[in-house]
């Protein structure tokens, strides 16, 4: 009952507490003498988020560097020696691996297939059903979703039932033998990406689909028209067209399959070789408890997402200025 | 170059026929335009012809081949858009140059096609732009350019000046006009608007509710409607038209509507008697209405009218008259004093009246 009010107090308060904020400095502002209130109010409106930045975000980073350069337990410095491990130790070379492969085949295939799923239902009266079929994993939960694919790939011995649907599907071809497909590297990974791009396509699809939308038919009808077939309409009208939204679910595609966590976690528990730095990081500060091993790796995932970030930031200047 | 047939050509949406049984015959190098209220199937027509839609029933030719199941790009038909579709992403000289490429015509020769084009329509300046970068104007003439440059049979244009503005459109008109003399080509043109129509067209098919109304030269049309909507349509001022009787006096036929009582000139009571009706709508251009004092007396009566509104066009001005029970538009010369609120005794010219069924609306003459 206590948490209760104390929800009730948050949910409450804190917008309270901002219109409070807002209306004093306001009121403040407007009694200072003309010419001060022109460089001050911005600063106050900006204040709050400022704040919330700097104590959830740009403090913890800052904490993550430092505790990168620490022990285990946080008391003595180590030097470069976290980055060392983070770098040479077996399982995080594979665990870098396996990012490196997500973040090549997740990207290609969400992206990939949510570009096709958008054009070819574009053509088609049954649009809408298709896409929210291919929409619809979005709305599961992605541990739930981790849970459905384990099912899917689920492995018993030869000649006993198979409850794993693929298994059993394929087990329907005469002298197939059921596979082990979560234990046998390196395609184990491959199967894990799949269970997370049946979850990301439907994204990539809607985005891409608003963005086809947005292209005027009257230009694919010139096209037609000109000559193109329907091959060259899309590589050289629709593609070039959707180029910057494409770049766009790149770039959110490839900062998902570096901070994938969820699916490994539940579908092998890291096991087998699937582990990737996002897990390897859980597993240190919460099963090793080494602080310093744990920040390094979150360093190291900062800095690689850090390019993506600087390009879709350049991108969107670029929008906001054409505006 | 090629002449363009449709055959009973039928386009319908779901139950709604936007196309309706049309045939018609655009003649090579002729300058046909289609004209219509909006919805009236035009752009469809146009449509069919490039191969956008498919017909339900009928048939297209294009030269001598049936193209019904031909796609769009092996048609050889080029295809200007209203709002000119230009490639975004590409620079005025890759917008004229595409369907050469898509052709695979030698790079020397598409440089030296798409400079002669840019050169013919005052483009030369602009070929590195992006479309975001031009006019309306200039963005239209690239369009026209991207359909000139490929030398198709049949140039097919989808109200290509409604996005200029009035002083623009007029100029291009003309240059229209010229450039489709220089090309020789077949133009297929659609437009909302009667005065492009009339100034444009060697013939001119009026469309409405899909069904191909008539199909004639400008003054043909001007002259013998086929029936109330192209005579209401083709004109402006349009046509006033007045319910009216037919009836026999003292041997010759006279049409009375209202306080108008003419009598039909000997030539022309003979196709009013065929009609064998006694309703009938009369419609009278506006230029046919004058003021009595105007017109030497040869057997036409004047008739009272007040004058409720004076439009003055600078040339000539139109004065909004009120009958008995009737309203009239007449077209008179500024030289003659007309102002609302005044009597103004006017005169209709008998011979030039049309007579129309008014059950059918189809006309008598």
């Amino acid at each position: 009952m206590d948490r209760l009010w104390l929800a009730a107090a948050v949910v409450a308060g804190i917008p309270l507490l901002l219109v409070g904020y807002i209306t004093l400095a306001e009121g403040a502002v407007s009694r200072l003498p003309g010419r001060g209130s022109g460089w001050i109010r911005p600063w106050l409106w900006l204040a709050p988020g400022l704040f919330f930045i700097t104590v959830f975000l740009i403090y913890p980073t800052v904490g993550t560097l430092r505790l990168s350069f620490l022990g285990p337990d946080s008391t003595r410095p180590v030097g470069l020696a976290n980055y060392v491990f983070v770098f040479t130790d077996k399982s995080m070379l594979v665990a870098l691996r396996n990012n490196g492969l997500w973040l090549v085949l997740f990207t290609l295939l969400t992206v990939g297939l949510g570009l096709l799923v958008a054009v070819l239902t574009d053509r088609v009266r049954y649009e809408a059903a298709a896409k929210s079929l291919v929409f619809l994993p979005m709305a599961v939960s992605f541990t739930a979703a981790s849970v459905i694919w384990k099912f899917m790939f689920d492995y018993r011995p030869p000649g006993t039932p198979q409850t794993g649907t693929l298994n059993a599907v394929l087990s329907l071809i005469p002298g197939f033998q059921p596979r082990a497909w979560l234990i046998n590297p390196p395609l184990n990974n491959v199967f894990l990406i799949v269970a997370a791009v049946w979850v990301w396509t439907g994204f990539c699809m809607v985005i891409l689909s608003a963005a086809l939308k947005g292209i005027p038919s009257e230009v694919q009808e010139a096209a037609r028209v000109d000559g193109a077939t329907e091959w060259q309409l899309f590589w050289r009208i629709t593609f070039p067209l959707l180029g910057s939204t494409v770049a766009v679910a790149i770039t959110i595609m490839v900062v998902f399959a570096l901070k994938t966590f969820d699916v490994v976690y539940v579908m092998t528990n890291g096991n087998y070789d699937t582990q990737n730095t996002a897990f390897a990081q859980y597993e240190q500060l919460f099963v090793n408890h080494d602080f310093g091993h744990a920040a390094a790796i979150g360093v190291v995932l900062l800095i690689a997402i850090l390019p993506v970030l600087a390009f879709n930031l350049r991108r969107f200047q670029q929008q906001e200025s054409t505006r | 170059m090629a002449r363009v047939v449709l055959d009973r050509v039928t386009k319908k949406f779901g139950e709604v026929a936007a196309v309706n049984d049309v045939s018609l015959t655009v003649f090579d190098r002729e300058f046909l335009v289609l004209v219509g209220p909006s919805g009236c199937g035009k752009s469809t027509i146009l449509r069919l012809v490039a191969g956008l839609e498919d017909v339900s029933s009928g048939e297209i030719r294009v030269g001598d081949g049936l193209v019904n199941d031909v796609a769009p790009k092996d048609r050889d038909i080029a295809m200007v858009f209203q709002n000119y579709a230009l490639y975004p992403h590409m620079s005025v000289f890759d917008n004229l140059a595409f369907s050469l490429k898509l052709r695979r015509v030698p790079k020397q020769q598409i440089r030296q096609r798409v400079q002669q084009t840019a050169a013919t329509l005052g483009l030369e300046g602009l070929l590195e732009r992006k479309p975001k970068q031009l006019s309306g104007g200039q963005r239209q003439r690239v369009a026209l350019g991207r359909a000139i440059v490929r030398e198709p049979q049949v140039f097919l244009m989808d109200e290509p000046l409604s996005n200029l503005d009035a002083q623009l459109r007029v100029q291009t008109r003309a240059e229209l006009i010229k450039l489709h003399r220089r090309l020789e080509a077949t133009v297929i043109y659609v437009t909302h608007d009667q005065v492009e129509a009339m100034t444009m067209g060697s013939r001119i098919a009026v469309m409405r509710d899909g069904v191909l109304q008539q199909m004639d030269t400008p003054t043909g049309l001007y002259d013998r409607p086929a029936n109330m909507f192209v005579a209401g349509f083709i004109g402006s001022p349009s046509m006033n038209f007045l319910s009216g009787r037919l009836e026999r006096h003292n041997g010759s036929l006279q049409v009375t509507a209202g306080d108008l009582v003419l009598d039909l000139p000997p030539e022309r009571a003979a196709g009013a008697d065929s009609a064998n009706t006694q309703e009938v709508v009369v419609g009278v251009r506006p230029e046919d209405v004058q003021p009595a004092a105007s017109l030497v007396p040869n057997g036409h009566r004047p008739i009272n009218a007040s004058v409720d509104v004076v439009e003055h066009m600078g040339n000539e001005k139109f004065v909004y008259l009120s009958l008995a029970n009737a309203s009239l538009v007449a077209r008179i010369d500024v030289s003659c004093p007309a102002s609302a609120g005044e009597n103004l005794p006017v005169v209709v010219d008998a011979g030039k009246i049309h007579l129309f069924h008014p059950a059918t609306e189809e006309a008598i003459f």
